[in-house]
């Protein structure tokens, strides 16, 4: 019983029953399948974090975004004053978070891939691109930079899903896609 | 205790080294500790103060 | 000097000493459980859109309350009470060092109350997580170390006593499989402690004002040391629970001490680095250190438990066949005693634990496809599978047998507790299915508002987000009225039981005393267990599916690269 000590002195060379030595092997096999896949996904898949990143002061990454911002304005988003910015394609694009909103809008291309620079200002959020689903951490203090490349057009939203306080639930954020 | 028969078959001999491992709480409790400091967190931070400075 | 009473149930010598503790701590661990699980209600009748309970300030408080008082207090005060049963009890010796566990339960709960208070008084709703540069009130870290070095000093009590036992010969060979088990957990338990330590201490500094900075990534990195080491070592008692209550209720021995010692000393070796599972989607962290450490070293912890989740219901197998319930592939699974609730607890607490928590949790554990579930519901789904329907089922099963051996009590309510675990496992579990629904369709977690009534911009979430999110709340509060009924039985029991009229004969007692009931085959002459591994199929047959599916779901999503 296993609540008492083991019945034989020397337990380890007991022979182990058939089905379990084939269990063994079979959970073997399939955890190395999992292991190996997140390294075939580098290669073979289109979803991957570059984990490229610098440390950058919040002032600093600011400066950068509102430059680009008043670069590329496009217009506004509703009544909202917040700036719509179209980049170009393939260049550089930032999008700050902070208490407790995600700035600018961005317009971006369908089909095209940007340099998309995450960071913030104060506190944690969380980067949640919906309906797509995709979820990242964002730091302050730390330039997080993704190659994105939009496969389908529309509005999107982004969410805040790390929690950052009592206007956590207001932070919301969009990025649209258009045919070219 | 009826059912703990040292004179048992197969019951003789030294005791592996993996039960003898296995039987030493204060050895694993070492290598418990060890393993994660160094692989999750010595490891972790060292990727962390690695980070470069945005140019 | 130590002193004994035997326990007429089970014939084992119970160190005095050992009793009281293992009693309140027991017993304390219940009362968090309560006030804990009643925070738990508020939240799910909040994030339930159709009654949105509480305020968007109390919310938050709500539940980060419920968050620190049933993850961390009330399971961490329970493993205090099996790590004193384990040793002292099991292995038939006084406790070592009474006094230091005293200072660990006074420790603990004075930690925990001033948490607690700091919480209630508003200022530190920060979640369990606590992330800086968010800041609480100093004493809300102050509690929580407090509560860490309490904990800490319960594993030096539960090493210095496997010491004391081996010295003192209490036990011949190796100690019990159960006893390896806890202290697997204790193990765990002190690194978990270690990385609080290095992590929370600068923190509260930094509140106080002493430390200007604390660096973002690095508190994450370290503060999962603890956040998710302090789950593992729920993962390893829960496990040392089920073999404990498959030898009690059917005198099961383990298929093999080798392989399930093995599989624990996997969880020794690996299991603490899935804390990695939480930096999956953060910036600058190279892809090496993530595989490496996500896959707890290639997935050697995983194998672990996989062999236990063969091994525990093998053992009941075994032992059933053993007595003669042998037709067929699951005679020994229709005749197994299902109303009664260590039974059906423990049951329960296997299936729902591999199926709900474990699946899941390798999924959203593998490195690309934690992009697609990160801080969405799905993570609070993946826990209430594994700590809630798999650790607390576990050890609420471990009190219906322990609660009236050591306090020598009838049950107050037989009836009730038939039905509790199942109500509970249910409830619970559908809760967590349809929190990891909502959050497959990106539902945030820890959000006051989905319909975002305040914001300047509004997301809207698809109908069938909303229905998740009323279906959750549904469950959950079945789930916490299981859990009520739990607790009722459980203080009722203590306080008011019937006196436990001694078993006439040996035999007729569920854990039958040593060489009685303990069925004698080692692993040569072993009976097959064709049935559970006919089950162990079914299971890796819904895992590989499962995995696969998210990866065909994940490939549909923008490029990132």
């Amino acid at each position: 019983m296993a609540i008492f000590p083991p019945t034989k002195r020397v337990w380890w060379n007991e022979p182990v029953e058939k089905s379990e030595v084939l269990w063994i092997f079979i959970a073997l096999i399939w955890a190395l399948v999992m292991f190996f896949m997140m390294p075939y996904w580098h290669i073979n898949g289109s979803q991957n974090l570059s984990n490229e990143a610098y440390r950058i002061r919040p002032e600093v990454f600011a400066k950068r975004t509102e430059e680009m911002a008043a670069k590329y304005k496009v217009g506004e988003e509703g009544d909202t004053g917040v700036p719509v910015v179209r980049p170009p394609a393939g260049s550089d694009v930032y999008m700050l978070g902070r208490l407790w909103e995600w700035w600018p809008v961005l317009e971006l291309e369908k089909g095209q891939s940007y340099r998309l620079h995450l960071s913030s200002m104060d506190w944690m959020h969380g980067f949640s691109l919906q309906p797509e689903n995709i979820n990242l951490e964002i730091h302050p203090g730390y330039d997080m930079v993704l190659t994105v490349t939009p496969t389908s057009s529309g509005e999107f939203s982004v969410v805040c899903n790390e929690f950052c306080g009592i206007g956590h639930h207001t932070m919301v954020g969009k990025i649209h896609v258009v045919d070219k | 205790m009826s059912e703990h028969d040292s004179t048992h078959a197969g019951d003789g001999g030294s005791i592996p080294f993996m039960q003898k491992l296995l039987d030493s709480p204060f050895i694993l409790l070492f290598i418990g500790v060890a393993m994660p400091t160094v692989i999750y967190i010595i490891w972790g931070v060292m990727e962390i103060v690695s980070i470069p400075v945005a140019p | 000097m130590a002193q004994f009473r035997t326990c007429p149930d089970t014939g084992f010598a119970i160190d005095l000493a050992a009793d009281k503790l293992i009693k309140w701590n027991a017993v304390t661990a219940v009362v968090f459980l309560l006030v804990g699980g009643l925070f738990g209600i508020l939240v799910a009748l909040t994030r339930w859109p159709a009654v949105h309970l509480l305020d968007a300030d109390l919310f938050y408080l709500a539940l980060t309350a419920h968050g620190l008082d049933v993850l961390l207090v009330w399971i961490i005060f329970f493993e205090m009470a099996l790590l004193y049963f384990t040793s002292s009890i099991l292995l038939k010796t006084r406790l070592a060092a009474p006094w230091l566990g005293w200072v660990q339960y006074t420790l603990m709960l004075v930690g925990a109350l001033i948490t607690n208070v700091a919480v209630l008084q508003g200022e530190s709703s920060v979640m369990f997580t606590s992330y800086v540069p968010m800041m609480a009130a100093p004493h809300f870290y102050l509690g929580v170390i407090l509560f860490a070095v309490g904990a800490l000093m319960g594993c030096v009590v539960f090493f210095s006593t496997l010491y004391i036992a081996k010295r003192d010969k209490t036990y011949e060979g190796s100690i019990p499989l159960v006893t390896f088990g806890a202290m697997t957990a204790a193990i765990i338990a002190v690194f978990t402690i270690l990385a609080g330590a290095v992590i929370l201490i600068p923190t509260f500094f930094w509140s106080l004002g002493f430390i200007g900075n604390i660096d973002t990534l690095m508190y994450r990195v370290i503060w999962w040391g603890l956040g998710h080491s302090s789950q593992q070592i729920n993962v390893a008692a829960q496990i040392a629970c089920w073999y404990a209550i498959a030898a009690i209720l059917f005198g099961a021995k383990p298929l093999s001490e080798k392989v399930s010692r093995t599989a624990f000393l996997f969880y020794i070796l690996f299991l603490q680095l899935a804390s990695a599972h939480h930096i999956l989607v953060d910036p600058g962290i190279s892809s090496e250190w993530k595989i490496f450490n996500t896959s707890y070293a290639l997935y050697l912890a995983v194998l672990g438990s996989m062999l236990h989740g063969l091994t525990v219901p093998g053992a009941v197998e075994a032992a059933l066949r053993k007595k003669g319930y042998n037709r067929g592939l699951f005679e020994w699974l229709r005749k197994a005693p299902w109303g009664n609730p260590v039974f059906a607890g423990f049951a329960l607490s296997v299936v729902l634990f591999g199926f709900l928590g474990g699946i899941t949790g390798v999924m959203m554990g593998t490195e690309q496809l934690n992009i697609i579930i990160h801080n969405t519901l799905y993570v609070p789904g993946h826990f209430h599978g594994t700590v809630v329907v798999g650790t607390t089922l576990a050890f609420m099963a471990m009190a219906y047998w322990l609660v009236p051996v050591l306090w020598q009590k009838e049950l107050v309510f037989p009836g009730l507790a038939k039905w509790q675990p199942y109500l509970f496992g249910l409830g619970m579990g559908l809760a967590s299915i349809f929190m990891m629904g909502a959050g497959t369709l990106g539902v945030p977690r820890r959000h006051w508002d989905i319909s975002f009534a305040d914001a300047m911009m509004v997301h809207e979430f698809p109908a069938a987000a909303y229905m998740m999110m009323g279906l959750a709340g549904i469950s959950g509060v079945i789930g916490g009225i299981g859990g009520g009924i739990f607790i009722l039985n459980m203080v009722s029991t203590i306080l008011f039981g019937k006196a436990k009229v001694p078993a006439p004969a040996a035999e007729e007692a569920p854990a039958a005393p040593i060489g009685g009931a303990a069925t004698e085959y080692g692993s040569a002459s072993t009976l097959e267990v064709p049935g559970t591994f006919v089950l162990a199929l079914v299971f890796l047959t819904a895992f590989v599916l499962y995995y696969f599916v998210n990866w065909k779901y994940l490939a549909s999503v923008w490029g990132m690269s």
